[in-house]
């Protein structure tokens, strides 16, 4: 399992690489000519974000960097206590709706730390390999097409994000600590 | 909703800062922030076009067009408002793709393309539409087959079983993907009717 798993992923992108392009050419598709024509549109994507993740950045890093995630874990041990959320993690479930490369940083310190068969080594592995981080995903989905007005996406976000910390929680509790 | 967090993000930042006596961080975190974001949109601009003629290539063999009339009773009942044969769906189905097998690089150039032609569909161009909730609610909790980035975080860390958590990743995303999917459904049922805000 381990071993098909690593594999896969070494494998994957090359062998897509090989088989695609490889395939259209039998089925007489010009390939270099048609990549070009997708690629030419990779460019005006990127630079409308600009404005969107500028202003999200902008927002979460002084959130992020003046520490208002360490207060509010603090102070709320216990809540998530009642969750039977380990306190360790906490940082981790705050940081991780934000800003994918801060809950990147934290996870991977905290498996470097705790080791990564520990308990708290496997949910922060778990949390981490879950969710995407939805502030993130909707500013850049949005803003790419100058959408302003999310509706309820932000709350199905989030309401999926606490659904995913709670069962990530729940299972890694129910398989590791047995 | 994220006028006002954003304006609470960085309000209580710059309190929080200000009670510690530290309130050049706010300024540093600020500048750094909005550098931040040119250098990830331009690095963006390779990947985008990288994967966009990847999948310029799949659609013209075809391929495109198979894994969308595969999936279509799927994707019939996920996007009602979408059209069959809407170039939407083949953009959606890929990013979706790319999601469950952890090839995170290539899963936002096809949903900022499928985020594009879902666009077409608007007719008011500021505002989300349905399927554009639905599509990101399955974008921010999509069910993950291969944590390829954490497996190899764990590798590195010496861990006896770095795969091991793939189990546990599975049903922590396929209950959060479940809770999007449901979540959707009902407040698009109580937006329906009220004006958009």
């Amino acid at each position: 399992m381990d071993k098909i798993l690593y594999e896969f992923s070494r494998w994957a992108i090359p062998l897509f690489l090989f088989c695609i392009p490889l395939y259209a050419f039998l089925r007489g598709v010009k390939v270099y000519e048609c990549f070009i024509k997708g690629a030419e549109e990779g460019f005006g994507v990127a630079v409308r974000i600009i404005p969107y993740l500028v202003a999200m950045m902008m927002a979460v890093g002084i959130f992020r960097q003046a520490g208002v995630m360490e207060l509010i874990a603090r102070h709320s041990g216990n809540l998530f206590q009642w969750l039977h959320i380990p306190p360790d993690i906490i940082p981790l479930a705050l940081m991780r709706p934000f800003s994918g490369g801060g809950a990147l940083g934290i996870a991977a310190e905290l498996i470097k730390s705790y080791g990564p068969d520990s308990l708290i080594g496997r949910l922060a592995s778990t949390m981490q390999g879950s969710t995407d981080t939805t502030f993130f995903v909707l500013t850049v989905y949005f803003g790419s097409i100058g959408v302003r007005k999310y509706r309820y996406s932000l709350a199905v976000g989030l309401l999926a994000d606490l659904t995913t910390l709670m069962a990530s929680v729940y299972i890694v509790n129910k398989i590791f600590l047995a | 909703m994220i006028n006002g967090i954003w304006l609470l993000m960085i309000l209580m930042g710059i309190l929080l800062a200000g009670w510690q006596g530290k309130p050049e961080v706010v300024t540093q975190a600020a500048f750094q922030a909005a550098q931040a974001a040119v250098v990830y949109s331009l690095e963006l601009i390779g990947v985008m076009s990288f994967w966009l003629g990847m999948m310029k290539i799949a659609e013209e063999a075809g391929l495109v067009n198979a894994l969308v009339k595969l999936l279509k009773p799927l994707t019939r009942l996920l996007f009602p408002s979408v059209p069959a044969g809407h170039p939407a769906m083949g953009s959606i189905l890929m990013n979706l793709s790319a999601n469950i097998l952890g090839l995170g690089n290539a899963a936002t150039p096809f949903g900022l393309k499928a985020m594009q032609e879902l666009q077409d569909l608007n007719g008011t161009k500021d505002t989300a539409t349905d399927a554009m909730c639905t599509f990101l609610a399955l974008n921010t909790a999509c069910i993950t087959l291969m944590p390829t980035m954490i497996i190899g975080i764990r590798l590195s860390a010496g861990s006896a079983d770095p795969t091991e958590i793939v189990g546990t990743t599975l049903f922590a995303t396929a209950l959060g993907m479940g809770m999007a999917v449901t979540a959707d459904n009902i407040l698009r049922r109580i937006y329906r009717g009220r004006k958009y805000g």
